[in-house]
Order: structure tokens, then sequence, then C-alpha cells
């Protein structure tokens, strides 16, 4: 089936199978290798991508359901070469050991930040449950998303 | 993990579904898929052809209506989560919804999907019956509405027929005095239950309770209903007498296995503590201090 999915800004158009899985589209026949396939049995959240602004696990929906859809992944964080403030968080307050759950974490971040800008450190942890850590650093990814959340109500306000 | 191959259909209209599902008897119905595509992967489900729903509109809606609450196929379970109308009248909608699996998860997972997959581990099926709810099954001659005491058949098994959609669940409006809670046991977010309570109740102008149901998770081969216990405290006070007897009768009326989540015996007290913590945060809410 031929589909066009928009990521980050520019289509990818392909004949895929069915059966294929969008995060192995993204991976595989848009080369953006920075969505992670963790657990692949819908637990880890280390391929979460944002569908249309919403964050959802892209080993568990099939490239054919994205077919016009719009997917942020963590490689359209970064906007003309400058740092999303989610992304400065992660860097200035060490939100990442081995990296692998990141780019999960951060656009899991953005969109619960869209929706709730200024959070208790309690929605934070229930926001980012889906989402799974194993080197355990949580304490400073909820400090990163906390960085993130000051940033850009700074932003707003300056 | 590749899914075996399949055929893939997104028909735009809820005919064009039906249709399909009647020409192909194998196929599987894909709403939110966070069940479906996951055994996909395993492979303990090779349909031959996948009917996707997602391509419909106006299927997600959650209103109230002529003394239900009604919710359609593609409602998504955040949806519930963001719905003040669900967090205020429908307390017991609300927990559970918010003890489904993860954030994520309940993005794209459906409450209609979440019962028409029928696997005794999800926590929609027992909130239903302690709300005797109902669902609308669409097929080729129509709609049917279904009690949810009749829906499911047994483990993955229900009511619907191969070219039949649930199309909508409906949820009685609360009366006055109303109230529901559910408690689930987990190991972590995002896992099975290993035991799961849902009660909900509502008490008459002197405090008796007058209806109740009591709904139980993952301690059968479907979502049981804890009968004795309702008869037990069907027109009696809610005092701690009646609350323990009630919930000793669950405990003997579950059916659990022992699996990694614990052993028989566990999951039956398990299931007595609950049920006592459900009901009594039930009448809570149904007294207005919830």
């Amino acid at each position: 089936m031929n589909v066009t999915i928009n990521i980050n800004g520019k289509e990818y158009s392909d004949d895929v199978e069915p059966r294929l899985l969008l995060v192995h589209f993204i991976r595989e026949n848009a080369n953006l290798t920075g969505t992670h396939v963790g657990c692949d049995t819908t637990s880890c959240g280390a391929c979460t991508v944002l569908v249309d602004g919403v964050p959802m696990k892209s080993c568990t929906m099939f490239a054919v359901q994205a077919n016009g859809k719009s997917i942020t992944t963590v490689e359209g964080l970064a906007q003309n070469g400058k740092l999303a403030p989610i992304q400065e968080g992660f860097h200035e307050k060490h939100g990442l050991q081995c990296g692998f759950c990141t780019p999960g974490m951060m656009l899991t971040s953005v969109a619960f930040l869209k929706k709730n800008p200024h959070p208790s450190e309690e929605e934070i942890r229930w926001a980012i449950s889906g989402n799974l850590c194993r080197c355990t650093g949580y304490v400073n990814i909820v400090e990163a998303v906390q960085y993130a959340a000051e940033k850009m109500a700074e932003a707003q306000n300056g | 993990m590749i899914p075996a191959q399949f055929q893939y259909a997104a028909p735009a209209s809820i005919p064009d579904a039906i249709a399909l599902l009647k020409s192909n008897p194998d196929a599987k119905i894909l709403s939110g898929g966070q069940s479906l595509i996951p055994l996909m992967k395993f492979r303990l489900a090779q349909p031959a052809m996948i009917v996707d729903l997602n391509n419909i509109g106006g299927l997600d809606y959650i209103r109230e209506q002529g003394g239900w609450l009604k919710i359609g196929a593609l409602a998504r379970e955040s949806e519930l989560e963001d719905s003040a109308l669900v967090r205020e009248k429908y307390p017991l909608l609300y927990d559970t919804t918010l003890s489904v699996a993860d954030p994520i998860v309940r993005n794209r997972a459906t409450l209609a999907g979440n019962l028409a997959h029928a696997d005794p581990a999800n926590d929609h099926p027992a909130t239903m019956l302690a709300y005797r709810a109902q669902v609308v099954a669409t097929g080729t001659s129509g709609n049917r509405t279904i009690a949810i005491d009749d829906f499911f058949q047994g483990l993955f098994a229900t009511a619907l027929a191969s070219d039949e959609i649930l199309s909508e669940v409906q949820i009685p409006a609360p009366v006055a005095r109303s109230g529901g809670a559910y408690f689930k046991m987990e190991r972590k977010v995002g896992d099975f239950a290993t035991a799961g309570v849902a009660v909900q109740l509502n008490l008459d102008a002197s405090g008796k309770i007058e209806q109740i149901g009591i709904g139980l998770t993952n301690v059968g081969l479907q979502a049981l209903r804890a009968k004795r216990s309702e008869d037990a405290l069907r027109g009696e006070m809610p005092d701690a007498k009646w609350i323990e007897r009630a919930a000793m009768f669950a405990q003997e009326d579950c059916e659990p296995n022992a699996d990694l989540r614990g052993g028989v015996e566990y999951k039956r007290n398990l299931v007595r503590v609950l049920t006592m913590r459900a009901i009594e945060k039930a009448v809570a809410r149904a007294r207005g201090n919830g």
C-alpha cells in the first residue's frame, strides 16, 4: 500500500506492507533512527512519537494507519540549530544516562507541558509513567521536565 | 516482532465496515489496537484481514442522552480521562480509566475495544457489570442492545456476531445519592490487575443501600459479578458488619488462578480487602464526601 507520512515537516512516501509498524517506517524507510525500539510489547515507551501532536507508541500502530498524518520525532525537536527547552533540560539536569529512553521521554514531556505548563512533581511522574528508564534515572528526568517548564514560562513572560 | 501478513481495509463508514466483516468472517476489527497489535506481534492472533475503524468519523463522542451516558466506539481512554462529565458524575468510570495501562496507551486505546476484546484482565468489564451497562451492536440488520451480563461469554468471547461492531457503550446515569469506586492492585503502572474490584451503588433516603453492583477483574475466565455480595448488601445499612460479610462472599465466589502475580489464597484475600475498600469509598462518595 502507498503511504505518505509527514515526519518533522517532510513528506515520506513509500509502498509498504500493511503489517509494517510505524516505528519501522520511521527508522528504516525514513532513516530517522532517533526513535528507538525498546520492549516491542507496548510497555516501555522508547518508541513514543507524536502523531498529530499526541504521544503514541509507534511500535503499536501500523504505518498505514499514519497515512496522511503528521509525526514528530526527536529529530524534529530542535529548531534552526537551537535545542528545544526539553532538550536543554535533559542536557542541563543530566536527565539521561544511557540515553535509550530519552527520545520517548522528551516527546511525552513536550505534549504533556503543552497540556499542563505548570505541573507539580507528582503530575510529571504520572505523565511519564508510560515511559520506562532502565537506568532508573527518574529524579533527574523529572528535574529536566521542570527545567523545561520554567524555561517555557520565562520565554512566554519574557 | 513482525505480525503475520494480513489484508488491510480502513472503511469510512459503519455500513462499509460491516460489509467487509460480512464477506470476511475471519477479519478482526481494529480500534485502538493496544491489545490486538501486541497479540498479532506475538502471532497469538493472525487475522486474514484487519478492518480499521479509525477512519470512520463521528464515533468519538461522550455524551448524556435519555438517562444514559453514551460513549462512541472510538472515544479514547484519554478522552474519558479529560472529560469533566465523567470525572464529576461517573467516578467509577473515571477511576477505572485512570488504571488502564499507562497514559500513552490511553491516548490510543478505546473503552469499546477494552470490552470487545473481553480479556478477563481488562479493567472496564468489571466496571460495566457494576454499572449494569449495556452495549449497542451494529450489524447488517441494524442495531441491537446487549445487556452487559449477556455480553461476556468466557475467555475473549462475547455475544458479538462476526459481522457486528460494538458501536456504543451505554451507562445508566446515576440516580441521587449514587457513588462508585474501582480498586485495582497492580505490580506497576501498565500491568494487568492482580485483582480489581468495581462497585457502584446508591443509598435510599434513610441511608440504606438501595441498589448495588459489584464486578471483579482478573479472578476468573471473564469479569465476574459478585452476586451474593450484592444480595447481602441490598436493603442494608452500609455498616462494617455487612460490608465485611459481602467482602467475604466475594472472596469465596471469585475463581482466581495462581500465576506470577500471586497464588490463589493471596488473590482471594486481595479480593476481600479490595471489595471492602471499594464499597467504603463508594458509600463515602454517595454521601457526598468521597
